[in-house]
């Protein structure tokens, strides 16, 4: 019989690292619409994190404490050098400034009762404060924006401190926005605005500018309060050497870093990948500044941006951080990206949910266009009943009790009897990357790139 | 009525307003003067009682800050953000005011008899201001609700990037910030400018203001958004 070889066609799969699939879809997106892509949460690209640190535990040099057993103290106070009434924790974890509006009533209602629950605080956002939030908070932070959206003295009254905000680390000098479709009846009430309108929140304060003024500003919240909450400042990581002394400068007594990772309901991808930097850098400069001042342990920095772990608190604790705040971390706890949610105790599949919105579960970041899969970034009526407060209040509870339980497991592996005494010395790098950032040297050597001239 | 003073060259600021927070029983209708100001900051910040204070002098940054209920009558000039997010009440300005005047105020009224300074009602939230001279650029940028009444000129961009609040302006704007527009007065319009002219003591005609406001046509940022190509 006659044969031929049998012959293959080889496809030609060859791709461009400039211009890889992703960016051939941003371009022809772009091209398509003419519009830049606004998502949610934050950056999501790889950068220099906490993973790039280890702890150095205890061994024959060191001394660690029984796991279960030993104390270790969690206790975090914060305020301390101005108000008469500083803020009590019983853990160093906190949860972040997250708005009614991009978030449900019902999902800002469970944070309250979590963080209650566990001794901690949890924080306002744009928008004002709702009743839900108030009465389910023992410790409640109220934050003052740029927007003024509800803001009110009755709320600064009722409020345990004031978090004065600069920025945000998704988006340092971006301002904010809500889009049309949450802003529901309740929302465009509370924030003084016609119903479905794409809400901007600016990005400058109205009534100062520049640190000069601020402290006059921080001035007037405190005389309006008669000196007794914390006034915290808030910034965006990016000069924050230089952003974290002017703050010391201008009264804070907490000043909050919010590193590049940090999350936001809807910004411009443009700024969540491109703008501010990570927040290993961000702290170690924070920590730099109060030292430089003279002011570390008088003035409280509060890191967030990306954390996600207990490991990754006892790393921001170690690096010189009094406490860490988190928001990303507890929306997922809520079940964000989660296949299913939780109704009447029963899970229930959310795949049409992500369908409809192109997605699905593991990657949606569709927070700004309020129809979450799972009921946590709503304004709509039907999807928010999918987050039940009592499932909301119990699943962020055991994040934070897990967090919690890794940080004094680590803390007394490092043999401290306080997580508030672990120390940079307890940390090595183990990228270039992080020990140049975090000032900590690579693993297994005393190299610090950059540092004694080296 | 008790009659109360504070000579703030003797005692402190934070003395006297503790004292306005603290020790006025609900629906005190007191007159308390302040004496010796000397452009001090902060002064009456969030009062929440129906009483009267004079300010005998200038005042400094965020006199009247988020006043409510009561009424605060500067005898002088005042600084940047005066009744700064004012809630309720009547705040008087005699003289001239800063920048950000009456800047993000929910409610309540800010008379100045004078000119006020960049920014006068930014993000002006449902309050009303009076303003006897002329404000500077960038007035009533991103005011959502809430009346102003310019007498004189306005500087460059009013009423930038206007919600729902109205401006009436009797002299004329360097320029008009984006999405503002003149638009024709109604006999609404005429009503409501009759009062607060009234309220803040001034006697000119209705028919000599102009009305602007927001052609809306800002309010959904992404206009573009449903072409696909």
């Amino acid at each position: 019989m006659d044969t031929k070889p049998v012959t293959f066609k080889r496809p030609s799969l060859e791709q461009s690292a400039s211009f890889d699939r992703s960016v051939i879809d941003y371009i022809q997106n772009a091209a398509a619409h003419g519009l830049y892509e606004i998502r949610g949460l934050g950056a999501k690209r790889k950068l220099p994190h906490f993973d790039d640190l280890v702890f150095l535990a205890g061994s024959l040099s060191r001394y660690p404490l029984e796991g279960y057993r030993e104390k270790c103290v969690t206790k975090t106070v914060l305020g301390t050098r101005f108000a008469k009434k500083p803020i009590e924790l019983d853990i160093p974890i906190t949860i972040a400034g997250m708005s009614f509006g991009a978030l449900s009533a019902n999902v800002k209602e469970s944070l309250g009762r979590a963080a209650t629950e566990m001794g901690t605080s949890t924080t306002t956002g744009d928008g004002g404060m709702t009743q839900e939030e108030r009465g389910s908070s023992k410790t409640l932070v109220y934050q003052c924006l740029p927007s003024r959206y509800g803001f009110n003295p009755d709320d600064v009254r009722r409020a345990d401190a004031i978090e004065v905000v600069i920025g945000q680390g998704a988006k340092p000098g971006g301002g904010g926005m809500l889009l049309g479709q949450k802003v529901n009846p309740r929302v465009a009430k509370m924030r003084t605005l016609p119903q479905g309108v794409d809400q901007r929140s600016a990005c400058r304060h109205p009534d100062w500018t520049g640190p000069d003024d601020l402290a006059i500003k921080i001035q007037e919240l405190r005389e309006l309060t008669d000196w007794e909450k914390p006034i915290y400042v808030k910034v965006g990581a990016t000069r924050t050497f230089n952003d974290v002394k002017l703050a010391v400068h201008s009264g804070a007594d907490v000043v909050v870093v919010d590193g590049m990772q940090g999350g936001t309901a809807a910004t411009q991808t443009c700024y969540i990948e491109h703008v501010g930097i990570p927040t290993l850098a961000a702290v170690r400069q924070a920590v730099d500044a109060l030292e430089d001042l003279n002011m570390k342990g008088k003035v409280q920095l509060i890191v967030s941006g990306g954390i996600r772990s207990g490991p990754d608190v006892a790393k921001a604790l170690a690096m010189g951080a009094d406490a860490v705040a988190i928001g990303q971390g507890i929306l997922f706890a809520l079940g964000c990206n989660s296949e299913s949610y939780i109704q009447n105790g029963e899970h229930v599949s959310a795949i049409e949910g992500y369908d409809a919105l192109g997605t699905a579960p593991g990657f949606c970041h569709h927070c700004h266009t309020g129809r979450c899969p799972v009921g946590v970034t709503t304004q709509d009526a039907i999807l928010e009943q999918r987050l039940q407060p009592d499932v909301g209040a119990r699943r962020v509870k055991n994040y934070l009790q897990t967090m919690n339980m890794e940080l004094t497991t680590i803390a007394r592996a490092c043999g401290k009897q306080n997580v508030h005494h672990l120390e940079r010395e307890d940390l090595v790098a183990l990228t270039l990357e992080a020990a140049a950032m975090a000032r900590i040297p690579l693993a297994g050597t005393s190299w610090i790139p950059g540092h004694n001239g080296f | 009525m008790e009659r109360l003073s504070f000579d703030l060259a003797a005692s402190s600021l934070s003395d006297m307003n503790r004292f306005l927070h603290r020790d006025l029983a609900d629906g005190d209708r007191r007159h308390v003067s302040v004496l010796n100001p000397d452009g001090a900051h902060n002064i009456a910040v969030g009062l929440n009682h129906p009483v009267t204070v004079e300010v005998h002098g200038h005042a400094g940054y965020y006199a009247a800050g988020m006043n409510k209920h009561a009424t605060v009558v500067i005898h002088g000039s005042a600084g940047t953000g005066v009744a700064e997010n004012m809630m309720s009440g009547t705040v008087h300005v005699k003289g001239f005011a800063s920048n950000g005047a009456g800047a993000t105020a929910h409610g309540g009224l800010l008379v100045i008899d004078g000119d006020a300074g960049l920014r006068c009602g930014i993000s002006l939230k449902g309050g009303d201001i009076v303003v006897g001279g002329s404000v500077g650029s960038f007035s009533g940028f991103m005011a959502q609700a809430g009346r102003m009444v310019i007498c004189g000129n306005a500087g460059d961009a009013l009423g930038d990037s206007l919600y729902e609040a109205v401006i009436y302006i009797r002299g004329t704007a360097k320029s008009l910030g984006a999405d503002a527009q003149f638009e024709d007065m109604t006999d609404a319009d005429y009503a409501a400018l009759a009062e607060l002219l009234s309220k803040a003591g001034l006697d000119h005609d209705p028919k000599s203001f102009r009305r602007i406001a927001s052609a809306r046509s800002l309010y959904h940022w992404n206009a573009d958004a449903d072409q696909e190509y």
